[in-house]
């Protein structure tokens, strides 16, 4: 296209009844904090963070949701999501959650964690959580690394993957397979939605969206652990470019963890 | 007066969790406190208008971060264990106090190290006193030598917890826990205590901003306004809340010293030390942490010794010695592993070895 097309049709655009001021200002949810993300560029985590406080904003939860930040890259989530927020110790925010939800079982109460705490060290909290049927969304970034503590292997890394902690790639012989945690939670009897979903591009941003919101209703029926996982990317450890993670998502982990329901409520399935 | 009953040690600390109006108790099965989630399982769903959670978690480590959940959703809190599901709770304990989070914490001590013995120790002194997990950081820890005392710390420890917004532990040992005893106990509270927590998380409504519990300040200029922040606390802890029992101390030659069942045994060997003729008095700190410092320094100048006798291999006479100072002469008897002596094993210790030093 030549530049003069272009601005043609940039002027007719504008001249369009929709591009009234409101409709142009891609403004930041209410439930969203003013502060700048430390997040590195390209970093799943941020959109994560706005896909959710959109979700709360617009559902007019604000006041009875309360968040759960785990250890690693988003241990400072609290800073960013304007609901009341507990920190917890490294893997353990899923009991941290119990403890809030069963003294006020009228609130809504997520946790936002990350492979490593939720897939190694927090795998017997995440499990018996699951299967006790906490009312509770977990929201569970797999990056397949250890972002905060600078790269190392974590419990979801890909077999062959190179970390500095398995720098010649993954080896399952020796390090074991990954762990599909996701899996493993849908077939309690506690889940009540158990869903995977990627942010590497608009499309399946926009479907992240749409998982996180039922999440956040369906926990409301108070039926059970709704339980989201985002495969998501981290440029800065696996040493690439944003546009180069997100294609390693589409091209490598998306393979391997296919995205889409893994359990759907009984209602909704029929 | 109260309602008078026979109780075990650990079912009366149980009853009297719900009496105090305990809002949550997370628990995990370990001989010698088992009887205390058993005893709420079982109780609490008789009582009407009680609404008190009581859940059996999958471990200690999860027991202790639903405590820090509940308690820092503003309720009140508790969870017990013995000594090896308490090591496991350490790291919890360290966050609970940075995040400065009022909670009880009941250790039923038995002898260590390891899994040891099921049987009644004062082992984990050190633990309960000097922080137990990683930083600078104190428990309350209140010492109990009886039934009745089970009881009435819990309501004394959520107070005391409530009052500093610091987690307290009840340091106990498999005997108080097992032993039949007569106890008052008070009325059932109507509240879970009456000190506001506006810092609690409960969802942010519009007319406050967002309420955050965390331990995490990176910036090191914050951590140290933090830490003295606590430790500042912890001082006006140990200016104010120190607690202890004297007997016959008045003209005492020589003081004996013990917590818990010690201090019973010990109370034994003054008696039938004094038949002998000897001037012994006892002290028993009630408070381990805050530890009776002014007391233990202001009686070493007008005594001629101390013997300080505890189920362990010498913990609480370190604080003992720091207090006298060197003023007075400070010898400790004890045993581990599970064994209590008798009054007429520690008078005769006292007697052949403890006078000799003289």
């Amino acid at each position: 296209m030549s530049e003069t097309i272009i601005k043609r049709e940039e002027q007719e655009f504008l001249e369009e009844e929709i591009c009234v001021a409101e409709n142009l200002v891609y403004s930041r949810p209410k439930t969203l904090t003013d502060l700048d993300l430390h997040y590195c560029p390209g970093c799943g985590h941020g959109v994560v963070h706005r896909l959710m406080m959109e979700v709360i904003e617009e559902l007019d939860i604000q006041e009875k949701t309360i968040g759960v930040a785990p250890v690693g890259c988003s241990v400072f989530a609290y800073q960013y999501m304007d609901v009341d927020m507990q920190e917890a110790a490294h893997g353990r925010a899923t009991a941290v959650a119990t403890g809030i939800k069963r003294v006020l079982p009228d609130r809504i109460v997520f946790t936002y964690q990350g492979d490593g705490d939720l897939a190694a060290i927090g795998t017997a909290e995440t499990l018996h959580t699951c299967n006790r049927g906490e009312s509770i969304v977990i929201i569970f970034i797999n990056n397949a690394i250890y972002g905060m503590t600078s790269g190392q292997m974590a419990p979801t890394t890909v077999p062959g993957m190179v970390t500095t902690t398995s720098p010649y790639g993954r080896d399952v012989k020796l390090t074991g397979y990954p762990l599909k945690i996701t899996e493993l939670v849908a077939q309690l009897p506690g889940t009540y939605f158990v869903t995977r979903q990627a942010v590497n591009n608009p499309s399946n941003v926009r479907k992240a969206k749409k998982a996180i919101r039922k999440a956040f209703e369906y926990v409301q029926l108070n039926r059970g652990t709704c339980f989201v996982e985002i495969v998501s990317n981290c440029p800065s450890n696996w040493k690439m470019t944003p546009v180069e993670a997100n294609k390693y998502v589409e091209e490598v982990l998306i393979p391997f963890y296919p995205l889409g329901d893994i359990k759907v409520p009984q209602e909704e399935s029929k | 007066m109260g309602e008078l009953r026979l109780m075990k040690g650990n079912e009366a600390l149980a009853e009297a969790a719900i009496r105090s109006g305990c809002d949550a108790y997370f628990g995990y099965p370990i001989t010698p406190q088992s009887e205390v989630l058993e005893y709420l399982a079982r109780e609490v769903p008789k009582r009407e208008n009680i609404n008190m959670v009581v859940l059996q978690a999958e471990s200690e480590i999860a027991s202790i971060n639903m405590i820090y959940g509940a308690a820092g959703a503003g309720k009140r809190a508790m969870t017990s264990s013995s000594s090896p599901g308490i090591s496991l709770m350490q790291e919890g304990l360290s966050y609970i106090a940075a995040a400065e989070l009022p909670c009880l914490v009941v250790n039923v001590n038995r002898g260590g190290p390891g899994l040891g013995t099921i049987q009644p120790a004062q082992s984990d002194y050190f633990q309960a006193t000097k922080g137990g997990g990683h930083g600078d950081y104190k428990l309350i820890v209140l010492a109990p030598s009886s039934v009745q005392e089970m009881a009435d710390f819990v309501r004394l420890g959520f107070d005391l917890a409530d009052k500093y917004r610091n987690p307290v532990m009840i340091l106990t040992d498999g005997a108080i826990g097992q032993m039949i005893e007569k106890v008052e106990l008070f009325e059932q509270q109507p509240t879970s205590g009456t000190i506001p927590k506006p810092w609690a998380t409960t969802g942010k409504t519009k007319d406050r901003e967002r309420n955050i519990i965390t331990s995490l300040h990176i910036d090191p200029k914050e951590m140290e306004k933090i830490n003295l922040r606590l430790q500042a606390k912890y001082r006006e802890i140990e200016e104010k809340e120190v607690r202890y029992e004297l007997f016959k101390t008045e003209d005492a030659d020589y003081i004996l010293t013990g917590y818990g069942l010690s201090a019973r045994i010990c109370k034994k060997v003054v008696e039938i030390g004094r038949e002998k003729g000897y001037k012994l008095g006892l002290i028993r700190p009630i408070t381990l942490f805050p530890f009776p410092k002014k007391l233990f320094a202001d009686i070493a100048t007008r005594i001629k010794g101390i013997l300080d006798v505890e189920l362990n291999a010498g913990q609480m006479v370190e604080d003992v010695k720091l207090s006298v100072d060197g003023r007075v002469r400070v010898e400790f008897y004890g045993r581990m592993g599970g064994i209590i002596p008798t009054p007429e094993e520690v008078l005769e210790y006292f007697e052949n070895t403890f006078l000799k030093g003289d």
